[in-house]
């Protein structure tokens, strides 16, 4: 540093020369390709939003969006066709809402076990064990639903169908838990100590601190972990495609075969539906629907987690 | 059972922190319906010595004690003694306002709820607003958030949510550290009013204060190893006036600190 | 007063002591369900699957005949997926991060991008597909091939490489920038020689991280028309492909329990190649978290 303060003025000029086009030019080109990047991002969802937009449009040119809201039977593959997305819906809400069974106690309980109960090397090794549900590809729940659980619970009654909804709910719930467990133990763990230990302080057992002071102060943070466990149980697809079955039916019964929104797409994919087509736009229909209810739901998370930091940030 | 009898008893007294030791071999006596004050310089472990009357530091699991403390005769600290059983027998304010976040209501109700209180809420919730000042400043919004309230309130509330079990002891951790001078004042007030019903033992390290509001003083110092030792115990008056110890001297008279 | 002695509140304490086990007893019954749980998984595939999982079932092409099944093309589709996946989402992914980090600054692109990414995160899986088939597929004219497939899974992974590069670019002190603008250099010069190279463990780990997932997914690639039944090794980027979970779940819905057999021997290679890219992020993520000197 010193060597350089001291250098002769003759040489910083040869300093300044650099200092001009030939170091800007390639700043401003770096710069420019790094703003190509990250809107890279931006494309991807405009890419999405027209690419849906643009065939679900010509999929309502054709079916009344009436008909679409309001049927309760879903045939486009068949001769006679009908387009009511109900049936679908059904079967998301059946699927999505059994694994939500599933994943709201497990997942909560074991949060409050892992904030409130275990020590810090149980919850270290526990907590990115849990995680690993979360990381083990969905593929491989939906061979473990349809050739564990369902033959289990078929075991214990034969009216089970081979495809139905409740295996499927069951180990997409195992899926979710650690979304559940994992939020909301962080929420919990935000929750300041101060608080804690004013209810010790007046004498409070460890359930009445977790149930009265750290819940209700951790609510909007875990309520976000709920909507966020639900929203990808809604667009997860090959548990239920594998194991539900493909028959859409309007019907919360979880011993049947039913389909869901994801697993329609995948159905008509897999098969040689040509470009163009109704039967082709009708899945660009089904997965704007789909879009529309995640994109939703994660906003509403978002809001809710907003709440959260905003009270104890 | 004797007037003078303390309440509240140390013997030989060690905490540690896993293997370091921060406070040492203390022993004092706390008399019932007094105000005793426990001074020192910042990590002098003046708040952690307090937290062993109410075993809050079991909620650390790190934390140990070796020796006794005694309340009302009995070991706080023996196996078949549940922390949440004394706890409520012993309240405790704390440094930072820690107002739950519900209503005004609720937060002076949760400790006779939890407790399984059977009386008149209501009734219950006023009288110990009452015995803060608080009643008149927050009777008409009882079921707003607790959160709302100015800092000063929420000390006094929290101070009222101590009341309401009715504890024996109020263990109060540098419960002005957080406030404005007014504000201060009028929790100085209070606990001059409270200790004709209740015993109180108060961590400061506002000398002043501890001057203003105290029987009792006991001067805390952490040695060169930084472990907490009692330097000096006696009636605040002698303390302050009259120190035995030129330690204590020091410190009160500013010379660190 | 007095009739609010103590005595009136210790009611009771012995069913709230009682009560307070039972629910200390049920939060850790729930903990150790969702870990017997993964337990059960791993050990019911391990039984079903492992007799199958050897040599011969890595190197043989897929097969009408359960027992002479292989992954060979499947494997190798899911390896050049993740490379063409792996390489968009770096390039995009880094540089997009770097942009929001070092250039945007509070600038009101920077908060639309922030959301638009979180939003993304949240897209369900297979709506990329539906994107990948349109634009990669169709309109630029790939057809059915890898790059169509690679491409698709990129955009998939690429907030996961965005946020973990941004997180790892933040964690790089300002001290080190600002010693480096304090001798002349130019934003670039900085960012390239002194905060990438401090930032490149953590972006490595969101790379790992990245790829897992891409190499576990199943529903996007059957949308832009990825075989189950691959007899041969794909040659160029254009070529058709079948990839890894494809095979198993084209095996999984056969009726035949030797097709079961090969779907498990196909999860146990999938889980292990997990467990392998995981345990490198953890890795890399230990040696490298304790805080640079200086």
């Amino acid at each position: 540093m010193v060597e350089l303060a001291g250098r002769p003025p003759a040489s910083s000029e040869g300093y300044r020369r650099s200092h001009d086009w030939r170091r800007r030019l390639p700043e401003r080109i770096i710069g420019f390709s790094l703003l190509l990047c990250a809107s890279a991002s931006i494309l991807t969802t405009v890419g999405i939003v027209s690419v849906l937009i643009f065939e679900a449009a010509h999929f309502f040119g054709q079916v009344s969006i009436f008909e679409y809201l309001g049927g309760t039977r879903w045939t486009p593959l068949f001769a006679s066709k009908q387009f009511g997305v109900l049936a679908l819906l059904a079967g998301t809400i059946l699927t999505a809402g059994g694994s939500m069974v599933v994943a709201l106690p497990l997942g909560v309980l074991s949060a409050i076990y892992l904030s409130e109960y275990a020590h810090d090397g149980v919850r270290r090794v526990c907590k990115p064990i849990l995680e690993v549900l979360a990381g083990i590809p969905t593929v491989v729940y939906g061979y473990f639903a349809l050739l564990f659980v369902t033959p289990l619970i078929r075991g214990i009654s034969e009216n089970v169908a081979v495809f139905n909804g409740i295996s499927a709910s069951i180990v997409m719930g195992i899926m979710i838990l650690p979304m559940v467990s994992s939020l909301s133990e962080d929420a919990m763990r935000a929750v300041p100590r101060s608080l804690r230990e004013g209810a010790y302080a007046l004498g409070s057992t460890k359930l009445e601190v977790s149930t009265r002071v750290v819940i209700p102060a951790a609510l909007s943070g875990i309520v976000a972990s709920f909507i966020l466990a639900a929203s990808r149980a809604i667009g997860e697809t090959m548990i239920v495609t594998i194991a539900a079955g493909q028959n859409p039916t309007f019907t919360l019964n979880p011993f049947i075969p039913i389909e869901t929104m994801t697993a329609y797409i995948v159905q008509v994919s897999q098969g040689d539906t040509p470009t163009g087509t109704l039967e082709y736009q009708t899945i660009f229909a089904v997965a704007l629907s789909l879009f529309v209810i995640t994109l939703g739901m994660n906003s509403l998370s978002q809001f809710f987690v907003r709440r959260f930091r905003e009270v104890y940030q | 059972m004797q007037p003078s009898e303390p309440i509240l008893q140390t013997k030989n007294l060690n905490v540690y922190y896993g293997a370091k030791r921060v406070v040492t071999d203390v022993t004092l006596d706390f008399v019932r319906n007094r105000i005793t004050a426990i001074i020192g310089p910042s990590g002098c472990g003046k708040s952690t010595l307090l937290r062993c009357f109410n075993r809050m530091n079991d909620l650390i699991p790190s934390a140990t004690i070796t020796g006794q403390v005694l309340f009302e005769g009995q070991d706080l600290y023996a196996p078949d003694v549940d922390p949440t059983e004394i706890r409520y027998q012993i309240g405790m304010v704390f440094q930072r306002p820690n107002p739950f976040p519900k209503t005004i209501f609720d937060n002076v109700a949760f400790g006779p709820r939890i407790n399984g209180f059977r009386g008149d809420l209501p009734e219950l919730v006023e009288m110990s607003l009452r015995r803060t000042a608080l009643w008149e400043e927050v009777k008409d919004r009882l079921k707003t958030s607790a959160l709302a309230l100015s800092g000063g309130q929420q000390q006094r509330l929290c101070i009222a949510r101590a009341l309401a079990v009715e504890p024996k002891v109020i263990l109060m951790d540098e419960p002005c550290s957080s406030l404005d001078p007014i504000a201060t004042l009028a929790v100085e007030d209070l606990m001059r009013e409270l200790s004709q019903d209740y015993s109180i033992v108060i961590v400061t390290h506002n000398m002043q204060q501890a001057a203003r509001v105290s029987d009792q003083t006991a001067f805390l110092m952490a040695s060169q190893e930084r472990i907490g030792e009692l330097i000096e115990f006696g009636e605040s008056r002698q303390i302050f006036t009259n120190p035995q110890d030129e330690r204590t001297e020091a410190y009160i008279t500013g010379r660190f600190g | 007063m007095a009739a609010i002695g103590p005595t009136e509140f210790t009611q009771g304490m012995a069913r709230r002591k009682w009560r307070g086990r039972a629910f200390h007893g049920l939060c850790l019954l729930a903990v150790v369900m969702a870990l017997g749980m993964l337990a059960v998984l791993l050990i019911y595939l391990v039984l079903q699957g492992w007799a199958r999982v050897n040599w011969e079932f890595l190197t043989s092409f897929p097969s009408r005949h359960p027992e002479q099944a292989g992954i060979h093309s499947a494997l190798l589709g899911s390896i050049y997926l993740v490379i063409i996946a792996g390489f968009v989402a770096f390039v995009l992914g880094v540089g997009a991060a770097i942009y929001l980090e070092e250039y945007a600054g509070r600038h009101w692109i920077n908060r639309v991008i922030q959301v638009n990414i979180s939003n993304l995160a949240g897209v369900p899986s297979i709506v990329y597909g539906l994107l990948g088939l349109e634009i990669f597929v169709r309109s630029l004219g790939l057809g059915k091939s890898l790059l169509a497939g690679g491409f698709t899974l990129g955009l998939l992974v690429l907030p996961i490489i965005i946020i973990a590069a941004e997180e790892a670019i933040k964690a790089v002190p300002s001290s080190v920038r600002e010693g480096a603008y304090g001798l002349g250099a130019t934003r670039w010069q900085t960012i390239w020689h002194l905060v990438l190279p401090q930032a490149f463990p953590g972006i490595l780990t969101g790379m790992i991280l990245a790829s897992s997932r891409a190499i576990g997914e199943t529903a996007p690639l059957i949308v832009v028309g990825a075989l189950a039944f691959v007899p041969f090794t794909p040659d160029s980027p254009f070529s058709r492909f079948s990839a890894l979970p494809i095979q198993i779940f084209n095996w999984t819905a056969r009726p035949q329990a030797g097709f079961h057999e090969a779907a498990a021997a196909g999860i146990i290679v999938l889980l292990v190649v997990l467990l392998a890219m995981n345990a490198a992020a953890v890795i890399l993520r230990n040696k490298f978290q304790s805080p640079p000197e200086g």
